[in-house]
């Protein structure tokens, strides 16, 4: 019986995506063992997330209400699941590997002493062992990890484990469980929140990406590439080349130190292929690659090639498109 | 101000498909004849210690756990400009898993003595695991602040601002601290000055084995992983790419869109 429990997260007043996977990912660890799974809420009461936590998977709802844990640093989600992973008695903890999570699981971790695996891309349960996949060598390498004392903590993978199966009007249980939190716990504070707007569609949800790369020589490129992806109704990404150079935000970058994408249609220009972007995009049905160089790794990894300068191609290309839409 | 860097000497990672071999005994890369680098973002780290050693003076020890070739890794960083080195090494802390290192790291940052700062980079560029500057944090009682891309300190605050999925945050803590830091256009790693490389090739780089650090084998090296690595496998990608042609741009265009439609993909 694999017991697990879920970090949850609110967006926009239901799960979050990431939370949603994760649930996907405990209940294939739960389902097939009899156990339960718990998604506990850092934050406050959100008015109808409950209901969707439960469709989405979850037997029991926490909520862990305090006002340190309302925009949480690390720091506090940490000191909260140190109390409540042993209460829960969970064998598993699963919480969305983002950049908030990706601090608090090593530290939570360390402080119950229990294994970790980030970015776990899969999950399954054989005889007493809980196992886990994710990549190694930027992608290269897949790895089977096993599990034999618990608790156990992973980060699951944005977009790479399905959501479960909705269950519609499935009702589990609310508990509130209280948490200690003294002020001192959290020496780290946050001063101010910089947002970028998003334009259309998410970066890390659209089923179109058009991104760009070194070959681009200059952020000038981008506005072509956002005008194919408001085309195509998808978002723009960048490599790690083009937002060192500060060309675009930090936020367009899809790899290993940025997002994580498996859009339908992946169109990658200027992009050399180097394994730290292909580890964040390799997850993509169709990948198009526009570079002038035959040699770029991009084309080992692309389905459609052009070789070929982006700025002769794109312009026809996009025409192509609207072309083809109006027909 | 003293700043300890950690950084971790790799196989270069963008070696080309056809070169990467993995041994199946130890399931982990075939070194073989590749060329070794310092992990990626452990040079924006060591670049980062550089423009506050600018600002504020004070020292910098570049820290290395690895094999004895890792003292190719702090000398290259000491070319960057770093003062100092200390190469962490023991057979005794092959096959350690992310806890065991962050101990060894911790212990050898003890023996350095009291930083007011120990950055890392946020991710290695071969395993890959991002756990390194939050467990360090833990094993030394310290706040942390990962994926920061850029720090300030004024007296004994630092200001860093900290990547989020949609935008960044401006956030302070108290130093002494651990950061682990990501890249973007104000930490891109300098090139080292002929000089600065001559200069570090003839300092000397203290080498501590477990003994001199204190650590308990039972924490490091194989026997103190706490999860099984039972399998690695390289799945086997076919190479499919489909050249599209034409004898002008607007024809290789015009024929991808069309290729794209008949696939149904738009």
């Amino acid at each position: 019986m694999v017991d697990v429990l879920v970090v949850a997260e609110a967006q926009g007043g239901g799960p979050s995506r990431n939370t949603l996977e994760a649930l996907g990912a405990a209940r294939a660890l739960a389902g097939g063992t009899r156990g339960t799974v718990t998604a506990a809420v850092l934050g406050g009461v959100v008015d109808g997330l409950a209901p969707a936590l439960f469709a989405g998977g979850a037997d029991t709802v926490l909520w862990l209400e305090r006002p340190l844990l309302d925009g949480p640093e690390p720091e506090a989600m940490v000191a909260a699941l140190v109390q409540i992973v042993p209460q829960v008695g969970a064998q598993v903890v699963l919480m969305a590997d983002d950049f908030r999570g990706r601090e608090v699981a090593p530290r939570l971790a360390h402080r119950l002493q229990a294994g970790l695996v980030t970015e776990a891309s899969g999950v399954g349960v054989e005889g007493e062992t809980v196992l886990f996949r994710r990549q190694l060598y930027g992608g290269r390498c897949l790895a089977e990890i096993g599990a034999n004392r618990f608790p156990v903590i992973a980060t699951v993978k944005p977009r790479s484990i399905e959501p479960a199966a909705e269950r519609v009007g499935h009702r589990g249980v609310e508990t509130r469980m209280p948490v200690t939190l003294a002020g001192s716990t959290v020496r780290t504070r946050v001063l101010e929140r910089v947002s970028e707007e998003v334009r259309g569609v998410r970066l890390e949800n659209a089923r179109v990406v058009v991104s760009g790369g070194r070959g681009l020589k200059g952020p000038e490129p981008f506005r072509q590439l956002e005008e194919l992806a408001q085309v195509l109704k998808g978002a723009v990404g960048a490599t790690r080349a083009a937002t060192d150079a500060g060309w675009v935000p930090l936020s367009w970058q899809v790899g290993q130190t940025g997002k994580t994408v498996s859009p339908d249609l992946y169109i990658a220009v200027g992009v050399s292929g180097a394994i730290q972007h292909l580890a964040g995009m390799s997850g993509a049905k169709t990948i198009v690659a526009i570079n002038t160089d035959p040699d770029a790794p991009i084309f080992k990894m692309a389905h459609l090639g052009v070789v070929g300068d982006f700025k002769a191609v794109l312009p026809p290309f996009i025409a192509a498109i609207k072309a083809l839409a109006a027909s | 101000m003293k700043i300890v860097v950690c950084v971790k000497q790799i196989i270069d990672p963008e070696i080309p498909t056809e070169q990467f071999k993995l041994d199946p005994a130890s399931k982990r890369q075939v070194r073989g004849g590749l060329s070794l680098v310092i992990s990626a973002y452990d040079q924006n780290a060591v670049e980062v210690a550089l423009q506050l050693r600018e600002k504020a003076g004070g020292t910098i020890t570049v820290l290395s756990l690895g094999a004895p070739e890792a003292q190719g890794a702090i000398k290259s960083a000491m070319g960057m400009g770093a003062d100092a080195g200390v190469l962490v090494t023991d057979p005794a802390f092959v096959g350690s898993d992310s806890f065991g290192v962050a101990h060894i790291l911790a212990q050898a940052v003890r023996k350095i003595g009291n930083p007011d700062l120990v950055l890392t980079g946020c991710v290695s560029g071969d395993t890959g695991n991002k756990m390194i500057g939050p467990l360090l944090a833990e094993e030394l009682g310290l706040p942390c602040l990962s994926f920061v891309s850029r720090l300030e300190v004024n007296d004994r605050t630092v200001v860093a601002r900290r990547i989020m999925e949609d935008g960044y945050e401006r956030v302070e803590g108290p130093l002494p601290l651990v950061a682990s830091i990501l890249s973007d256009d104000g930490n891109v790693p300098r090139y080292s000055k002929l000089k600065d490389i001559m200069a570090a090739a003839r300092k000397t780089v203290p080498v501590w084995n477990a003994a001199d650090l204190g650590v308990a084998a039972a924490k490091v090296g194989a026997a103190g992983r706490r999860l099984d690595l039972r399998d690695v496998t390289v799945p086997h990608r076919e190479s499919r790419c489909e050249v599209v042609g034409g004898e002008t741009p607007t024809e290789q265009a015009e024929r991808l869109a069309l290729r794209l439609r008949e696939l149904k993909v738009i």
